[in-house]
């Protein structure tokens, strides 16, 4: 049997937004991929502590609240700290462009703004786990 | 193999890297699993089934927090169906479980079923091995939803859970054959909804009959019938002491040996079953099967004809 690819789909902070998290997990799911889904309220340590457990390639995370700036950074430092180095991360969410910038700077595969489409960001994010 | 002296160690995401391993089934898997073989068989393997709602990962997190609280190591691996369409899977059993987060004595991994029938996914006996050898105390095993027929889970466990809720069908869905033969213990979650009583009386009749069937041996493990309030922990303790009773039970009965010894010997038969149909199938190639295929179709031969054929035999 071939290799699955496997991804975390996690909302950490506050918010409790979780629809455009789902369509997205959803999309994933029908694109082939099995998507962990871990609900709301995640702290960076439990969605690093996930995605070890679950051995997964890819970590996306939907943000609504505005704090990506903190949030993104504990999350990618931790997988380092993990040694999951390998893990790419994608970012969901209303995020200005300045941050854009600064997030793909510190490492995030991808980002998806409100308007995304589903089936572009599933392809996206198969393309570049697959890349390895 | 440096992954399973790692996993042994207590390293978890050589563990993680293993579980993957032996799911995507490599020849690297079978020698992982023949270095792990002699460490397992220490753990107690809870198997946790029942229909979809009734709460059987609300139960696992409630259970799982029992057991810490003793100072039991967890493993828990929970099932959940792969999409026949595109192969992807939404595993969504975490999101009821983030109570047992950060707590280094337990161990989560979600399995898709990856085509498997039966409410488990081909590897998860083997994962359940990996997690027995790394010293996981309690391994927990949640099935996909099932209702009748998704029995696999009880040749996988050395007890099994049946959780039942009110309102999921009258008592003649009680009465059909499957799950509740399997159910070591019944649980009936959300006890505190309406017609909880009645589903636990319905259950009773059903144990009933099948002890009356049995005989009146005192020595049989009839199955406790319990009444959870998983979403805030009643009625879960009680659950966990039937569980480790029932343990008990197998130990002192000899049915733990007898289970044991039934386990292998289906694992046996399905090992030899996949190898050989793979075997045959690699010889035949799958350019003849194809023909074959057609010619069915066209009910110009009919399978049995086409097997004997394929076979070489008459």
């Amino acid at each position: 049997m071939s290799k699955r690819l496997r991804i975390l789909i996690a909302k950490p902070g506050l918010d409790g937004h979780d629809r455009g998290a789902k369509v997205v997990a959803r999309a994933l799911r029908d694109a082939g991929m099995e998507v962990i889904y871990t609900g709301l309220r995640q702290t960076p340590e439990m969605i690093v502590e996930a995605a070890l457990q679950e051995d997964v390639d890819g970590v996306g995370l939907s943000i609504l609240s505005g704090a990506h700036m903190t949030l993104v950074p504990r999350v990618i430092e931790g997988l380092r700290q993990a040694g999951l180095d390998r893990v790419k991360v994608f970012v969901g969410g209303i995020i200005p462009d300045e941050d854009v910038l600064a997030l793909r700077a510190l490492g995030v595969a991808g980002i998806f703004g409100p308007g995304a489409n589903t089936h572009e960001i599933a392809d996206f994010i198969h393309q570049q786990l697959t890349e390895g | 193999m440096e992954l399973v002296e790692k996993a042994l160690a207590g390293n978890r995401y050589a563990l993680a890297r293993l579980i993957s391993l032996i799911e995507d089934n490599g020849t690297e898997a079978r020698a992982a699993l023949a270095a792990l073989y002699p460490h397992t068989g220490q753990a107690h393997v809870v198997g946790v089934t029942g229909a979809p709602g009734t709460g059987k990962s609300t139960l696992v997190n409630e259970l799982t927090k029992v057991l810490r609280a003793q100072g039991t190591t967890v493993g828990i691996v929970a099932v959940d169906p792969s999409s026949p369409f595109s192969g992807g899977a939404l595993l969504g059993d975490r999101v009821r479980m983030r109570d047992l987060a950060g707590d280094r004595g337990v161990f989560i991994r979600s399995m898709a079923t990856r085509g498997s029938l039966g409410g488990l996914a081909r590897a998860t006996s083997d994962v359940v091995k990996v997690l027995d050898a790394a010293g996981f105390s309690v391994v927990l095993v949640e099935t996909v939803g099932a209702g009748q027929a998704e029995v696999d889970i009880a040749r996988t466990a050395h007890t099994t859970v049946v959780v039942e809720a009110p309102g999921l069908g009258d008592e003649v869905q009680a009465l059909k054959a499957g799950l509740l033969e399997i159910a070591d213990v019944l649980v009936v979650n959300k006890a505190d909804r309406p017609g909880a009583a009645q589903t636990a009386r319905a259950l009773e009749m059903v144990i009933n009959r099948n002890a009356v069937r049995g005989g009146a041996d005192d020595n049989v493990w009839r199955p406790p019938i319990l009444k959870t309030i998983a979403l805030d922990g009643s009625g879960v303790p009680e659950v966990l002491e039937v569980i480790v009773a029932h343990r008990e039970y197998l130990r002192a009965s000899g049915s733990w040996a007898e289970r044991e010894r039934a386990r292998v010997e289906t694992e046996l038969r399905n090992v030899l079953q996949q190898e050989l149909l793979a075997r045959l199938l690699a010889r035949v190639g799958e350019e003849q099967v194809q023909a074959w295929v057609e010619r069915i179709a066209a009910r110009k031969v009919d399978v049995y004809t086409a097997v004997r054929a394929v076979l070489g035999t008459r």
